[in-house]
């Protein structure tokens, strides 16, 4: 009886390992189907345009608030610290590596997979439950060149220069907290900013990073809204399913990059 | 009938799991210009026989030849451009919620050919027009009835004049002045274009007086064909039942259960 309980167990296992791969193995050939079939979005970019719209310019509002609030507590915690060492001048510095090199891309990110990614996916979602996308199929047109393709390259290209927007955004809050409310010296903590960032080590990098994010978010954003079962259920659970792989594939990924980039760097 | 059939299905088969087919030994012919209906009780497999026209299923046994080429020999590409022939109106219409009427109708032409602007407009405004619904044409999909949702639905799939339409159940869900809207339409469209329409319903006194030619389904098979009159006065059980909706036939009332005794413990008491 307990052998066949613990195969019973194994199988189950095993099962839900191949479904697990079966289904990585599934978004991987999506993937490269979609960049393949990419031609409609690029030739015809106001496709795209339209996406970037809806992803990215949409999303400005709750970028630029949380940027501007992360940036405004970054100066109050790191004037507090800095302070005992008597190097608040270097507030500014502090403020926008962390937001250049981390949190721009992090945090812009997660809230990109909040606010942009799971629209995308119960978008695509409905538009399958409603056969919208079976009428395309029907009408000779290719649903992934032309619903899918356009919104991950719109959701790619959107994110950098959204986490752009957020790194500037904190870095702003930054400087009212930091020079207006607390009093850190003006001249110091735009200079000393200045000479500290470096374009290639940390905005380029940082860069980098919202790229990837923005691949990963919009790839399994446009996955799941596709491979959602097209009932009511099934797109909430994909659109759930969006948001948390997406928040913990950001995480991993930032870990990743993060070891590639920096300890690599300051190690020589 | 005539020959010169565009649809020609032959011997089909097909199913999801081997164990339980869904069509079995299908054959059936649909002529040039004429409005055949495929009818039968949900589930018998008239759904998936109107797939297997579209090209988005391939038979399991048999061969499906639709315009010309069999859907089996076709790869993508051929299979696109087989479907550019073809239109095809879905159960609730699917049109894109995110776009007006007239960018819906738009949608192929958009897609399938490079005319300019206002080439487009006055097609786009014809098709509306025969549909009438060109006042409509701002409006947005939401903002319509069901019956006029149809009718759009109706403007776009033959946007590029199809050869071939295909109607998925087009009259569930609609009131009878909507109901009689869409019969004439099918009627009046597959006649002007010089087309050949395909209509799959369960609707069957609508769908009779519409139709040149009907099959009959039941568990995948065809289990009887014929003009309107001859279906109307068939002695075939199934179709007698079904045509005049009789409570109790072939298909039964109860579901097959035990003995209703053995179920209220009558015996035991």
């Amino acid at each position: 009886m307990q052998i066949e309980d613990l195969r019973a167990r194994l199988e189950r296992l095993g099962s839900a390992v191949t479904s697990h791969l079966w289904r990585i193995g599934f978004a991987s050939r999506f993937l490269v189907y979609l960049v393949l079939h990419s031609g409609t979005a690029l030739r015809r970019f106001r496709l795209t345009i339209a996406e970037i719209y809806f992803a990215g310019v949409l999303s400005l509002v709750i970028i630029l608030v949380s940027g501007l609030f992360v940036g405004m507590v970054l100066a109050l915690q790191g004037y507090e610290t800095l302070q005992r060492y008597a190097a608040s001048e270097a507030l500014g510095v502090l403020v926008a590596l962390s937001l250049v090199r981390e949190l721009g891309p992090v945090v812009a990110g997660l809230l990109f997979a909040s606010r942009a990614g799971s629209a995308i996916t119960a978008e695509i979602g409905l538009m399958k439950a409603t056969e919208q996308l079976s009428a395309m199929e029907m009408m000779a047109v290719d649903p992934i060149a032309r619903v899918v393709a356009p919104r991950f390259w719109g959701g790619v290209l959107s994110m950098p220069l959204l986490a752009g927007l957020f790194s500037a955004a904190g870095i702003f809050g930054g400087y009212l907290v930091g020079v207006q409310l607390i009093g850190v010296d003006a001249g110091a903590f735009w200079s000393q900013m200045q000479a500290a960032v470096d374009v290639r080590d940390d905005i380029l990098n940082g860069v980098i990073k919202s790229l990837v994010f923005g691949v990963a978010v919009t790839w399994i954003a446009v996955f799941e809204g596709y491979d959602a079962p097209p009932t009511a259920e099934g797109v909430s659970r994909a659109t759930t399913r969006t948001v948390v792989t997406s928040s913990l594939a950001i995480l991993a990924l930032d870990f990743i990059l993060t070891a590639l980039m920096f300890t690599g760097g300051n190690a020589k | 009938m005539k020959q010169d059939p565009i649809v020609e299905i032959s011997q089909v088969s097909f199913a999801y799991d081997a164990a339980k087919p869904v069509l079995r030994d299908v054959s059936l012919v649909i002529p040039r210009g004429s409005v055949v209906g495929i009818m039968g009780q949900s589930g018998c497999g008239k759904t998936t026989l109107l797939r297997i026209i579209m090209g988005a299923f391939l038979p399991t046994a048999g061969e499906a030849r639709v315009l010309g080429r069999s859907t089996t020999q076709l790869d993508h590409a051929g299979l696109f451009a087989m479907r550019r022939r073809m239109g095809m109106l879905f159960q609730f219409g699917a049109l894109f919620t995110d776009l007006s009427v007239f960018e819906n109708v738009a949608f192929p032409l958009r897609e399938h050919t490079a005319l300019p602007e206002d080439l487009v407009h006055d097609l786009v405004m014809l098709k509306l027009q025969a549909v009438g619904l060109r006042g409509a044409a701002q409006l947005l999909p939401t903002e319509l009835s069901g019956g006029m949702a149809r009718r759009v639905a109706l403007a776009r799939s033959i946007a590029l004049d199809p050869q071939l339409i295909l109607y998925d159940e087009p009259f569930t869900g609609l009131d009878p002045i909507s109901f009689g809207v869409i019969a004439r339409l099918i009627r009046q469209l597959n006649d002007s274009l010089g087309a050949t329409s395909v209509i799959v319903t369960h609707d069957v006194q609508e769908a009779l007086g519409v139709v040149d030619y009907v099959y009959f389904m039941a568990a995948g098979r065809v289990i009887a064909q014929g003009t309107p009159d001859e279906i109307r006065s068939s002695d075939e059980p199934f179709v007698n039942q079904f045509v005049n909706g009789k409570f109790d036939g072939p298909v039964p009332f109860h579901y097959p259960a035990p003995g209703y005794e053995a179920d209220l413990e009558v015996a035991s008491a």
